[in-house]
C-alpha cells in the first residue's frame, strides 16, 4: 500500500512523540513526580500508529492499562496528556483518572482501562452504535496478549460476528501478560488462530514494523467500513520495560532486554526503512526529532507546576444530575 | 515472639498451613510469576511479594500461576473446594472482583444453602483493598460492603500483623468460603507475630484502645488511624475505646454494645463510600439495639459518594484521614 511523504512523516512524529513521551514520564515517576502506577508503552509504538493512521477522530478506539501510545497515535494532546498523569486539575480527565484512566472522547479515545479485557466489549458497543447511526465509522479495541484470554474478549469477538459489526480487535503480544509469558499463559500459543475460530478474518504481523501493521489495519479497516464486518489483528512486538514502571523485571534476564531494545526497535526499523527508500531524508526526521523533544519538556515542565485540583472538585463530576 | 510486617505473616500463615494440610493450594495471577519467561522463576510471589518463596518450597502444582482470567481462577477455586481440595486464590486487586462477580457471588456463597446443607466449600479469597497508592478508579476500592452483604460469605479485613497471621490460618481451616482482605497501604506494618501457627475465631472483635468517653468502630487501615486518633485525644482528655472488629461477617455486635454502653457515644469509620457501607450497617444496628444507651447521635466517617480520585490532592481529601475522625470524636463528645 502506498503511503505519501506526508503520511509518514506523520507516522514517524506520533512514534518519536510516543517514545519521548514515555521516556519523560519514566524520568518523572523516578523523580516522584508522578503519583500511582505508570506502564509504558515503549517498543510498541509502530502497532499503535499503525493502526490509528487509519482512523479519524469518529472512529473509536478503547484501550489498556498501557494506554499513553494508544492516545498519542489517535491524536491526544500530549500536554494535557502529561497534565493528567502528573495529577493536575487542568489534565485531560481533572486529575480524577490518571494514567490508566486517560480518556479524550472527542478524539475517539474511549479509555485507558485498567481492568484487563475491559477495551473488547465497550468497542464491541462502540461498533453497534455506528452501525445503528448508519455511519460509517469503525471502533478498535486494543488488548495484549494476557488480556487475549478473558472471557469478556471471547464473548465480544462473538457478540461483533453475529452483529457483524465494524470492529477491529488488536491483540498487541508483547510477551508477557505483566510477569508471566505469553507462551505460558496462552495455552495454544496461538492467539490468531484462536480467534479465527471465531469466524473472522485474523491475521498475525511483526508488530515492530509500522508498514506490516499500517497494511493488515488498511485492509481490516476497509472491510468495517464497507459492512464486511470484524477482523483481528496480532501485533508482536515485546515491551522494552516492566509491567510497571518500578517492575524488578526478574522474569526477564538482561541480556534479552538488551537484544529487544538493540534488535526490535520500531523507531530504528523505521527509519532505517524510509531513508533506505529515499523517501524521507534523516535531517527531516532529526528535524521532528528535535521538535518532539522541546514539546515533551515543555509539557512536563507546565505540568509540574500546574496546580492541583481541591476539595470544591471532590464532588462533581460523579452524576450528569442527581 | 519477633516482629514481622504483614507480608512476612501472611507469608508464614500459606506456609504452615501448605504445610500441614497437602489440600491447601494457590491460586492466581503471578503467585510465582515468571512462567514462560527467560528469567528466574518466583519473579513476583505476587503482585506485592506475599506468596514469594512458596513455589520454590511446593512447587507449580501447589502455587499455581494463572492467566489473566479472573472469572476461570475462581470459579475453578470455587469448584476445587466443592471437590475437596482446600484453594487460596489471589484476586489481586479486589476490583477484579467486577470480572469474576458471578463464581463468587452465585456459586460458591450459595451452595451449601441451596444444596440444602450438603455442601462445603473450603475456599479462601485473598485480594489487596483500599486507598493511598494513587491508583485511581479501578484500583482503589475496598468493596467489603458488598462481600458482606452476601449470606454465605465469611469477610476478614486484617489491621495487624499478629491478626493477619492467625485470620488467615482460621481462613483456610474454615470450611466455609472467606474473603480475606488485605489493606495494600498495610503490608510493611510490622508487629509482633508469633513462629509458631495459631488461629484467631471469627467474630470476635478486638479492643484496641479502652476508654470511657466515645466508643470508635473501625476495621482494617481505619482501625491503625482510629488508634492514632485515639492517642492524639487522649492529650486533649478525651478518652477513647476502639474496637476493630476484625471480620465484617460474622460480625462481633456484643462488644460494639457492650462499649456503647458504657460510652454512650458511636464514631464509626468506614474507608468506604458512606451508603450501605459498614458505617451505615453498624449504626443501624447499634440504633436499633442500643438505642437507650445512646447520648448523641451516632456519626460515621467514610468516604464521599464518588469513585477513587486519582490525584492525590483528591484521594487525600476522599480518604479518611486521622484529622477527620478526630474531628468526628470532639464533635461527638461535645454533645
Amino acid at each position: 500500500m502506498q503511503i505519501n511523504r506526508d503520511e509518514l512523516l506523520k507516522a514517524y512524529r506520533r512514534m518519536r512523540t510516543i517514545r519521548a513521551f514515555e521516556e519523560r514520564v519514566f524520568a518523572e515517576f523516578e523523580r516522584g513526580n508522578i503519583p500511582g502506577f505508570v506502564h509504558l508503552y515503549s517498543g510498541q509504538e509502530a502497532s499503535a500508529v499503525g493502526v490509528c493512521m487509519h482512523l479519524t477522530d469518529a472512529d473509536k478506539i478503547g484501550s489498556t492499562h498501557r494506554g499513553h501510545g494508544h492516545c498519542i497515535a489517535k491524536g491526544v494532546d500530549v500536554r494535557s496528556m502529561m497534565h493528567e498523569i502528573f495529577g493536575r486539575k487542568d489534565g485531560l480527565c481533572g486529575g480524577k483518572g490518571g494514567s490508566m484512566h486517560i480518556a479524550d472522547l472527542e478524539k475517539g479515545m474511549l479509555g485507558a482501562n485498567a481492568i484487563v479485557g475491559g477495551a473488547p466489549p465497550l468497542a464491541v458497543g462502540a461498533a453497534l452504535a455506528a452501525k445503528l447511526k448508519g455511519e460509517d465509522s469503525v471502533a478498535v479495541s486494543f488488548t495484549g496478549d494476557g488480556g487475549s484470554n478473558q472471557g469478556t474478549v471471547f464473548e465480544a469477538m462473538n457478540l461483533a460476528v453475529v452483529l457483524q459489526l465494524p470492529a477491529i480487535f488488536i491483540f498487541e503480544n508483547n510477551g508477557f501478560g505483566e510477569a508471566t509469558g505469553h507462551d505460558y499463559a496462552v495455552g495454544s500459543r496461538d492467539i490468531i488462530g484462536r480467534v479465527a475460530g471465531f469466524g473472522m478474518p485474523a491475521t498475525r504481523v511483526d508488530g515492530r514494523d509500522f508498514f506490516a501493521v499500517h497494511d493488515a489495519m488498511g485492509e481490516a479497516v476497509r472491510r468495517a467500513r464497507s459492512g464486511g464486518g470484524p477482523s483481528a489483528i496480532e501485533t508482536v512486538a515485546k515491551r522494552f520495560g516492566g509491567h510497571y514502571v518500578g517492575d524488578p523485571m526478574r522474569y526477564r534476564t538482561a541480556e534479552e532486554r538488551e537484544r529487544t531494545m538493540r534488535d526490535d526497535d520500531p523507531l530504528i526499523m523505521f527509519r532505517r526503512k524510509v531513508t533506505d527508500a529515499q523517501l524521507l531524508t534523516p535531517g527531516q526526521l532529526d528535524a521532528l526529532d528535535g521538535e518532539i523533544a522541546a514539546l515533551v519538556e515543555a509539557s512536563a515542565q507546565s505540568a509540574a507546576q500546574a496546580p492541583f485540583p481541591g476539595a470544591a472538585d471532590l464532588e462533581t463530576d460523579v452524576y450528569v444530575t442527581y | 515472639m519477633t516482629q514481622k510486617s504483614m507480608r512476612q505473616a501472611l507469608n508464614e500463615a500459606l506456609r504452615q498451613e501448605m504445610r500441614r494440610d497437602p489440600r491447601v493450594l494457590i491460586l492466581g495471577e503471578d503467585v510465582a510469576g515468571g512462567a514462560g519467561c527467560e528469567g528466574e522463576e518466583d519473579a513476583y510471589g505476587g503482585a506485592l511479594g506475599v506468596t514469594r518463596g512458596l513455589v520454590g518450597e511446593f512447587g507449580r502444582t501447589r502455587v499455581i500461576d494463572m492467566p489473566i482470567t479472573e472469572s476461570a481462577i475462581m470459579g475453578a477455586t470455587a469448584g476445587a473446594a466443592l471437590a475437596g481440595l482446600r484453594p487460596v486464590a489471589d484476586l489481586m486487586f479486589v476490583d477484579f472482583l467486577g470480572v469474576c462477580f458471578d463464581q463468587i457471588f452465585n456459586q460458591a456463597a450459595k451452595f451449601r444453602y441451596m444444596f440444602g446443607g450438603k455442601a462445603v466449600t473450603p475456599m479462601v479469597m485473598r485480594a489487596m483493598i483500599g486507598g493511598g497508592f494513587r491508583a485511581g478508579g479501578q484500583h482503589s476500592q475496598t468493596l467489603h460492603p458488598m462481600f458482606t452483604m452476601v449470606p454465605g460469605l465469611k469477610v476478614v479485613m486484617p489491621s495487624t500483623p499478629y491478626d493477619a497471621k492467625g485470620l488467615l490460618i482460621q481462613a483456610i481451616r474454615d470450611d466455609d468460603p472467606v474473603i480475606f482482605l488485605e489493606h495494600k497501604a498495610m503490608y510493611d506494618l510490622m508487629g509482633e507475630v508469633p513462629d509458631e501457627a495459631y488461629a484467631i475465631p471469627f467474630g470476635e472483635a478486638n479492643v484496641t484502645r479502652e476508654g470511657t468517653d466515645v466508643t470508635v468502630v473501625a476495621f482494617s487501615l481505619m482501625a491503625a488511624r482510629a488508634n492514632d486518633a485515639a492517642d492524639l485525644l487522649r492529650k486533649e482528655g478525651i478518652s477513647v475505646e476502639v474496637i476493630d472488629p476484625r471480620t465484617t461477617s460474622p460480625l462481633d455486635l456484643d462488644t460494639i454494645l457492650d462499649s456503647v454502653e458504657n460510652t454512650g457515644r458511636l464514631v464509626v469509620v468506614d474507608e468506604s463510600p458512606p451508603r450501605c457501607s459498614l458505617a451505615a450497617d453498624i449504626a443501624a444496628q447499634v440504633a436499633e439495639h442500643g438505642f437507650s444507651h445512646l447520648k448523641a447521635p451516632i456519626l460515621s466517617v467514610t468516604c464521599p459518594h464518588t469513585p477513587s480520585p486519582f490525584s492525590p490532592s483528591l484521594e487525600d481529601l476522599y480518604m479518611p484521614s486521622v484529622d477527620r475522625i478526630a474531628a468526628a470524636i470532639r464533635k461527638v463528645v461535645s454533645r
